[in-house]
């Protein structure tokens, strides 16, 4: 019998290379602001991007400064004053029609840039990412003319000036799940992707070239924190919609106190995925590591505490570890690539501080056994036994490829513990009993639930969390009430206000 | 032989019972003409925080009845006000110097307000929430569910019962538990509403409310890590800019201070609600 274990240098795991093409990209040396429908110069200097597999540079990207970001809004101002506010929803529809039928034409294209720019797995942009931004813009662009519908009454209207703001983990995804339903209701957008992957939103804007989309409905200014707060600030923003960490968001939330702006915050999570002893282990398994293990564990819902029934711990545990020697890690172009690279050097020694902590705090620490390549950065999928509840590796949002397991006994327990930490975004529940499921759901403190299933993502679906997750909705219907408002303001009360 | 008479002592209503001021303070509370009516307690930072914890206890029994079962007691307390309903029109003519006929319109409207919340109960989930199509094999259901302890700062100044209620009842609705600091000036109808509450099937500590100071209670609510949300609509001449930014740092969700007494709307219901969105896997067969 042929010996499959992986520790014999990997066997019948060992495949030839089969790296996706960059030739389909015809990237630009530099990229400037796009703004009313054409690209120009920053006047706040640059920076490099790079790709974090190898450190290799990519383009130079040009740094908004407040002034950039002045022209961006005005520009928005203008597009939302003059044309897109007063489009028919038929119309708006179909230039998002227009948008997603690009998308899934350039999607190999965009699936490359992203890869290469995010250092994701080209099977995960490719089959998860790009596809679903094209979902994401079909999905919206049905919507436009059907506002009506959308829950807050006849009439009702858009914001205005929508400032957005996305972080890089699934940088062009975040881009449609802003704008999509931004365009459907009518605002108009200034975006700021995230400074180490801007790329594939700079692609979007040629896209929307394409589109003949009128100048200033959609604005991208590129650039770092700075540029975000200016954003946030400027006077003419009606509208703040953010995905990223808790931190930044209660920054943005203090920052808007006392004015008309209101607010989208998806922050972060440290989400429990509760596996009992009725589960069936395999998918569980599965589960597990596409729960945390997907896209490096930048996931702001990834399933970071694994909560097993005591009787089943070892059994999961070893099977766990068994299957985690399977995964490849390794250049991100790489169709047969399971896990890529960390996006940033600084991403990456955050993951390494949070993961010496867990072991000084008495958590037993286990790597998966893979070669880690010389340059770029890197982090080999771990996984903590013995972890407490008090442990910061339970605590804090690690936002890369390492679980943190514990255990329970009674589904009570369970809820407990998953419900045992400030933020309430997501979670997993893995049983083969219906009605089990049912009564847990019910009682986690999370804005999404997977049952059997982990890391679902569907343009109907609503997305969002509890707590110091955020507030607001994403996605589905619901995502279209964080950019309208009613037609007309609350009717005067009678009687009581002589 | 004229009776004399015997004045009500008024005191805070916190999970469940009428307690005074631990701080022992009372303010007075003078009719429209500037007579003395009642000394009302004085609310204290731990009054307030004493009120936090019983909301949080009460949350979870109030959250987990059945929806049916929370419109039957929303709909108790209408049944127990209109009872009472001559006693609120007196207390509102004295505090408030409205006429016999505006004072009953108020109470009236109270009571509606009331039957029109506890209606409700068992529908806003039917109509704020949604199944759906993904694509995919899966169930897929969005749901609103209670945010947990709701602050409130009633509307000041006018209005003092209906705004109290206008504010509290859409709260309660979802399932909700609340820590109201009632109109300042005229309190006096908020604790007979806690008399009223306390007497119709709510659970003690879902409605816990307080008199005095807001500008003094509510930043102590406001920076609260176990509040959920904050509803300022009667906070506009308070510095709630401050407090918007005290709510910022434990993410609470904010309604930001509107004049007068709010209308009765859908959108106060939801407001202090989260959307939960359950994926269930169906099985290939």
């Amino acid at each position: 019998m042929k010996d499959i274990t992986p520790t014999s240098g990997r066997g019948f795991l060992d495949y030839a290379p089969a790296p996706e093409s960059t030739s389909i990209l015809h990237l630009r040396d530099s990229y400037g602001l796009f703004i009313d429908g054409e690209f120009r110069e920053g006047t706040g200097g640059s920076f490099a991007t790079i790709s974090p597999a190898t450190e290799k540079h990519i383009a130079e990207i040009a740094n908004a400064s407040e002034a950039d970001v002045d022209l961006a809004v005005a520009a928005a101002r203008r597009a939302y004053e003059k044309t897109w506010s007063r489009m028919s929803g038929v119309d708006r529809g179909k230039y998002l029609f227009r948008i997603a039928r690009l998308v899934q034409e350039r999607a190999r294209e965009l699936a490359v840039a992203e890869s290469l720019d995010n250092g994701k797995p080209i099977k995960e942009s490719r089959d998860t990412d790009i596809p679903l931004v094209a979902a994401w813009f079909f999905y919206y662009a049905g919507w436009a003319d059907k506002l009506d519908y959308a829950g807050l009454g006849a009439n009702p209207r858009p914001h205005g000036v929508a400032a957005q703001i996305i972080p890089w983990n699934f940088p062009l995804l975040m881009l449609a799940w802003k704008i999509a339903p931004a365009l459907a209701t009518g605002n108009t957008v200034v975006l700021k992707p995230a400074e180490t992957t801007p790329l594939t939103a700079l692609l979007f804007a040629e896209i929307l070239q394409q589109a003949d989309l009128p100048p200033g409905v959609v604005n991208i200014v590129t650039g770092a924190g700075e540029t975000g707060q200016a954003l946030v600030r400027h006077p003419d923003v009606d509208k703040v919609a953010f995905t990223g960490s808790t931190a930044v968001g209660r920054e943005i939330a203090k920052t808007i106190a006392g004015t008309r702006k209101k607010a989208t915050l998806e922050l972060g999570g440290k989400a429990a995925n509760i596996v009992f002893d009725d589960a069936p282990i395999d998918q569980a398994v599965e589960g597990i590591v596409n729960g945390i293990f997907f896209n490096q564990g930048h996931v702001c819902c990834a399933g970071s505490r694994l909560l097993v029934q005591e009787s089943i711990h070892d059994e999961v545990v070893d099977r766990l570890k068994q299957r985690l020697t399977t995964l490849r890690l390794g250049d991100p172009l790489d169709k047969n690539t399971d896990i890529g690279a960390i996006n940033s050097a600084e991403q990456l020694e955050r993951i390494r501080r949070l993961s010496e902590i867990g072991e000084q705090e008495g958590a037993e620490r286990w790597s998966a056994p893979c070669d880690i390549p010389e340059n770029g950065f890197w982090f080999a999928p771990t996984v903590f036994t013995n972890v407490q509840t008090s442990s910061t590796i339970a605590r804090e949002e690690i936002f890369g490829p390492v679980l943190s397991v514990l255990t329970f006994r009674t589904p009570a327990e369970a809820v407990a513990k998953a419900n045992n930490t400030p933020y309430g975004l997501s979670a997993g529940i893995w049983s083969d009993k219906g009605s089990k499921i049912l009564a847990v759901a019910d009682k986690l403190r999370a804005g999404v639930i997977w049952a059997n299933t982990f890391n679902r993502f569907d343009p109907a679906s609503p997305f969002g969390g509890y707590k110091e997750s955020g507030y607001g909705r994403e996605g589905g219907r619901h995502g279209l009430g964080a950019y309208l408002q009613p037609a007309t303001t609350a009717v005067a009360p009678k009687g009581a206000s002589k | 032989m004229s009776r004399l008479s015997i004045p009500k002592t008024y005191k805070l209503y916190i999970g469940g019972k009428f307690p005074r001021s631990e701080s022992g303070r009372s303010y007075e509370i003078t009719g429209a003409d500037g007579a003395f009516l009642a000394n009302a307690s004085l609310a204290s930072r731990k009054d307030a925080r004493d009120a936090v914890v019983a909301a949080r206890a009460a949350v979870s029994g109030w959250a987990g009845a059945t929806a049916y079962n929370r419109g039957q007691v929303l709909y108790r307390v209408a049944e127990v006000l209109e009872g009472r309903r001559a006693q609120f029109v007196e207390e509102l003519r004295a505090s408030e110097g409205l006429t016999a006929a505006e004072a009953a319109r108020q109470v009236d409207e109270t009571i509606d307000t009331w039957v029109w919340y506890a209606g409700w109960a068992d529908k806003f989930v039917q109509v704020a929430g949604a199944g759906n199509p993904v694509a995919g094999p899966f169930f897929n259901l969005s749901v609103p569910e209670p945010t947990g302890v709701v602050a409130i700062v009633a509307p000041q100044g006018e209005g003092s019962l209906l705004g109290l209620v206008r504010v509290v009842a859409p709260a309660l609705v979802a399932g909700n538990a609340v820590v109201v600091v009632a109109d300042e000036r005229h309190p006096l109808s908020a604790i007979s509403l806690a008399e009223v509450l306390a007497t119709s099937d709510v659970p003690g500590g879902v409605v816990n409310v307080l008199t005095g100071s807001p500008a003094e209670i509510v930043p102590w609510l406001a920076s609260h890590a176990d509040v959920n949300a904050l509803d300022l609509t009667g906070a506009g001449e308070l510095e709630w800019v401050d407090l918007e930014i005290a709510a910022a740092e434990t993410l609470k969700r904010v309604l930001r201070p509107e004049p007068g007494v709010p209308a009765a709307t859908l959108d106060r219901i939801l407001a202090f609600t989260e959307t939960k969105t359950v994926w269930h896997t169906k099985s290939l067969i």
